[in-house]
Parts: structure tokens; C-alpha cells; sequence
């Protein structure tokens, strides 16, 4: 992580330790499976939750739980405030400028959407187009498609090269007059790979052409600062920041967002009603319609709390660690390649091994307790731009350790015993 | 460790190193493809009939070793068969991998098929083992010229 060299030595192996001793914050890891101890990889896919997270919601529900914005009483007025206190959490956390330009959404595939849905339709149009990169999950390109197809638009795809980067030339050649958005990965989820978003924002800017960022994957493996990397749109899950499922942010800049009609309507979104007309609420509350997922909510301004506490920076250092020496380590293990080995990688680890299909991969390793996500990783482009039909993917936190890594080789030696 | 070895017996472990029947059938006249879109597991049956019989079966394709090895076992299976024969080891062996054959005396009436007996222990393999039989069963129906086990 290019973060790791600014810290100074002897601070940044303080903030490494603190986080090696954090393990036993996650309940869940104390378990069993199969009769071996879980060792669990497939963080990409979903994190664990320290326990003050789980408390937290728990204390929601047995103390707060009530409507918000809405009632008078006490018990709203406090969940109220709980809720909304995470909104301020957050626009500190990513370093937005303001509060009202933080939207609670239900996770990054409805931030996309819902930027696709407002934003695109208004100004997406015939002989438009939408740039992606070829390394997008699912859920930032089928919006898109949706959309250019309705639009009479098209979406045009940044190619990568062999390690899995972005070929930045061809993203300089695709940003045209009709570029009206650029939709990109901060960390691509199949590949591990961080994309140079910060100059690839500047050089859109430069042509007037808007931005959004899909951060589902970097934010629990980077500090992200918004008003740093200038994205007009940076969306995230928190259950993948470990917090809860169901819940996610989607920041706007405030001017773009003011110019977007609404996405849902309903309750909570609104200003005054009758049959003639309504009038919609002011930022964020326009976008937001309907009870939301206020326990969720609650859960995640806990995680960022813990987050916070914790330390990036040593995080960063931690599962910079951990991935360096997995990548050594499955070195020795015969016929396997790692699919993603772009110079800046987050804490995943993609492969294939020669003769032997992932999903094999997958259940030997689960006998062992060891969770991998095997399959296209809903990313079925990236997967054909490499000529494979599916990838085992270990993806890793900082609660990992580098013993589990060795468990981890030492169950893919299993796998080609096995299967041979 | 047992259950393992059990779910990737030798029959299976050879089935999917050497799959038998593993060509493209020029005078093919059913071809159905089926997909898992969970794993990515992608197969094309083929079959020759000459009215209610299956004069030659063949597949093509790619996915997990439980899966290959279930496409070749079933190819070599099904040479020669009628459609009813087809119908009703489709019925024995999704019996078979969702744990419903218990006994020794309904293992060994499945024959080579017993193989696949340790796929009920691992739920999120059932549909590997079924996919080409989910296509095959299509394809003798006529209707999909596709399927998908999601």
C-alpha cells in the first residue's frame, strides 16, 4: 500500500502490532469448522464483525429502536439522533465536505443504481457514452447497460493489460466530448488490483466529465479521502467495512446531487404532498425514501468507530504483510498461478491451479475450515479477459495472520494430492 | 478427510482426468446446453436418436471435476437406452446425490452411478452432479434448447 512508506518505522511497527492483537475482537473466528479451527478468506466477499459492532445493534434494538424523523416522543427523537450522528460519522470518516451529501443506501450495487437511475437518465443521451473499466463487478455495469440501452447510449469498457491493470493510455483515447460519465472500481474485487483513481478522476475533471467510484473494495483496506481524490460520487457496503449487510453509503458532491431528481419516492423523502403536487425534501432526505435500515445504520457508525481507533494506516501495513507473504508462499505450490499481480494490490489473492477447477478447490479447502470464494466473483468479463471460467479468490483482513496462510498452503498441496 | 474421499472417489477422480464421450456430434439430433451460473460449470449434451432410443450420447464443455465426471459417467450410461430407461436413472440418481439411497441393495442397483452417493453430503455440490442430467433431461423433452441449475 503506497501509504506504508510515509509512516515512520518505529510508529508504524507500533500500529502494526496493535493490530496483530485485534483478532479476538471478532467472535465469530473462535469457531470451529469441520473440526478445524475457521480460517477465514473470503473477506471480499463479506467481513466479520467485532463484537462492539454486534452490541452496538443489539443495544439499538433493546434500547432506541423507533421510527426516525418522524415522531415526537423520546424514543424517536433518540433514534433520530443515533442515526443521524452516524451521517456526520461518516462524512468525517471519508473527509466530505458536508453532511447532507452523505446518503444512506442499502449497499454500493443500490449507490450505483440510484447515481445510473437520477443522474444518468438526466443526462445520458442518445450518442452518449458511459465509460467503465473492464475490471467492474457486476453491479457496476449492468446499471449502466440498463441505462445506455434505455438512452440509446453506449458503454464503452477501459481495457486492462495482463497484470490486471487499467492500460491508461487507452483510458486517455476513451475519454471523448461524449463521455458523460466515468464509473470506475476503486479495488477491483476478482483481482485485487487499486486503480490510480486520484489521476484518473483529474484527467475526467479535465474534460468536464464526472466521476463515480465504486468503493466497496477499498475502504476496508485504505483511509479514502473524498475531498483528496475529488470524486463527484464514491459509494460502499458497510458489511464489507464490518459493519452490517443491508446498509451502505452513497456520497454525491453536493451541486450535482441538488440538480438529480429523486430515485425512490415515497414517505421521508418529501416536503408536502397532495394530489396535485408534491414537493420534494431538501438533501440528503430526497433520496432517501422510506423507513431505512436504522439498526444498520447504528452498526456502522460503530465499525467506523473501530475503524477509527484501530488505525489505517497500520491495517494497511498489516495486510500488506499478509499478502506479500501468501503471494510467496502459494509460490511452491505446483501448476498454480495467480490471476491479478498489478504492481498496487489490495489484501487478495485470485488463482487458478492447472487441471483442477476452483470449485474443487473450494470444498477440499472447506474440509479443512478454510472459507475461500471460488466462482467468477461477479466479475464474468474479468474472468473471460483472462480466459478462465472461474477463480479461487483468498481474500484477507487484518484478523488474518500468517499462520493461517500456512494452513492455507498446506491445504492446497491437499487439494493436488487429492485430485491427482 | 472420509467424507472427502468419498465425495471424490476413484470413478470420479478418473472420469474427470479422461471423460469418455468428450467430443462435438456432427449428426447430433438434440443438442442442449446447460449452464450453472453460480460456478460457471458449461456443458453441451448431445444426443442421437433413432425414435425412442438413444443411439449415441456425447458432451462438451467445462466445469468442476464432480461435474465432468458426472457428464461422462451419464454418457456412458445412456448408449442404447430408451427414453424411459433415461427418465427413470435421472430419478435414481437425484435420489442418490440428495441422500435419499440409504441402502446397499439400492446402492447396487445404480451401478457406477453409486459413485456419486458422497455428493449428499456436500449440499453446494448437488448441482454439479446434476447439471448434465438436468441437460440431458431437457434435451429428450424437446422444449429448452438451454438450461440453467439457478
Amino acid at each position: 500500500m503506497h501509504t506504508v512508506e510515509k509512516q515512520p518505522a518505529e510508529d508504524l511497527m507500533d500500529r502494526f502490532l496493535a493490530v496483530r492483537g485485534c483478532r479476538h475482537h471478532f467472535p465469530l473466528l473462535r469457531q470451529r469448522v469441520n473440526g478445524k479451527p475457521l480460517v477465514y478468506f473470503d473477506n471480499a466477499a463479506t467481513s466479520q464483525k467485532p463484537q462492539v459492532v454486534i452490541d452496538a445493534i443489539m443495544r439499538y434494538y433493546e434500547e432506541e429502536n423507533s421510527n426516525i424523523h418522524r415522531g415526537v416522543h423520546y424514543l424517536s427523537e433518540r433514534a433520530t439522533q443515533a442515526y443521524e450522528a452516524v451521517r456526520v460519522k461518516v462524512q468525517h470518516f471519508l473527509n466530505a465536505e458536508h453532511r447532507h451529501e452523505i446518503i444512506f443506501v442499502r449497499g454500493t450495487t443500490e449507490g450505483i443504481n440510484l447515481v445510473a437511475h437520477s443522474y444518468g437518465r438526466r443526462n445520458v443521451g442518445a450518442g452518449d457514452e458511459v465509460l467503465i473499466s473492464a475490471m467492474e463487478h457486476h453491479s457496476n455495469i449492468v446499471p449502466w447497460q440498463i441505462l445506455c440501452e434505455e438512452r440509446g447510449a453506449a458503454l464503452r469498457v477501459i481495457p486492462i493489460n495482463d497484470a490486471g491493470e487499467i492500460i491508461l493510455e487507452e483510458f486517455e483515447r476513451l475519454l471523448t466530448p461524449r463521455t458523460k460519465i466515468l464509473a470506475l472500481t476503486h479495488v477491483s474485487n476478482a483481482l485485487g488490483t487499486v486503480n490510480p483513481v486520484k489521476a484518473m478522476i483529474a484527467s475526467a475533471h479535465a474534460r468536464g466529465i464526472p466521476v463515480l467510484i465504486d468503493g466497496a473494495q477499498a475502504i476496508p483496506h485504505m483511509k479514502v479521502d473524498l475531498r483528496d481524490l475529488d470524486a463527484d460520487f464514491y459509494t460502499f457496503s458497510a458489511h464489507k467495512v464490518f459493519g452490517p449487510t443491508g446498509v451502505g453509503i452513497l456520497y454525491g458532491k453536493s451541486a450535482l446531487l441538488a440538480s438529480m431528481p429523486p430515485y425512490q419516492s415515497g414517505g421521508d423523502m418529501i416536503k408536502s404532498v397532495t394530489f396535485e403536487k408534491t414537493i420534494y425534501g431538501d438533501l440528503p432526505y430526497r433520496f432517501e425514501a422510506g423507513t431505512p435500515n436504522i439498526g444498520g445504520g447504528i452498526g456502522l457508525g460503530a465499525a467506523i468507530d473501530y475503524i477509527n481507533e484501530l488505525d489505517m494506516s497500520g491495517v494497511a501495513a498489516f495486510e500488506h504483510d499478509l499478502l506479500a507473504y501468501a503471494t510467496q508462499a502459494v509460490g511452491v505450490v505446483k501448476g498454480l498461478h495467480i490471476i491479478g499481480t498489478a504492481k498496487e494490490k489490495a489484501a487478495v489473492l485470485s488463482f487458478v491451479i492447472d487441471g483442477v477447477h476452483p470449485h474443487d478447490i473450494g470444498t477440499i479447502l472447506d474440509d479443512e475450515g478454510i472459507a475461500i470464494r471460488t466462482g467468477h466473483h461477479c466479475a464474468q468479463p474479468v474472468m473471460r479477459r483472462f480466459g478462465v471460467p472461474a477463480t479461487a479468490r483468498a481474500s484477507f483482513a487484518f484478523y488474518n495472520t500468517r499462520e493461517e496462510i500456512d494452513v492455507f498452503v498446506g491445504a492446497l498441496h491437499k487439494v493436488i494430492e487429492v485430485l491427482s | 478427510m472420509s467424507a472427502l474421499r468419498d465425495l471424490y472417489q476413484q470413478v470420479i477422480l478418473d472420469h474427470n482426468k479422461s471423460p469418455r464421450n468428450f467430443r462435438v456430434m456432427d449428426d447430433a439430433t438434440k443438442k442442449v446446453e446447460g449452464y450453472n451460473p453460480l460456478c460457471g460449470d458449461h456443458y453441451t449434451i448431445y444426443l442421437r436418436m433413432t425414435g425412442d432410443i438413444i443411439d449415441d450420447v456425447s458432451f462438451t464443455g467445462a466445469g468442476c471435476a464432480i461435474s465432468k465426471a458426472s457428464a461422462s459417467v451419464m454418457s456412458s450410461m445412456l448408449k442404447g437406452r430408451t427414453k424411459s430407461d433415461a427418465d427413470a436413472l435421472f430419478a435414481s440418481f437425484h435420489l442418490l446425490v440428495t441422500g435419499g439411497v440409504n441402502d446397499e441393495a439400492g446402492l447396487e442397483r445404480l451401478g457406477k452411478l453409486a459413485a456419486f452417493a458422497g455428493v449428499s453430503e456436500f449440499p453446494a455440490r448437488v448441482k454439479c452432479a446434476s447439471l448434465a442430467w438436468h441437460t440431458m433431461h431437457a434435451a429428450l423433452d424437446d422444449g429448452a434448447t438451454a438450461v440453467s441449475t439457478e
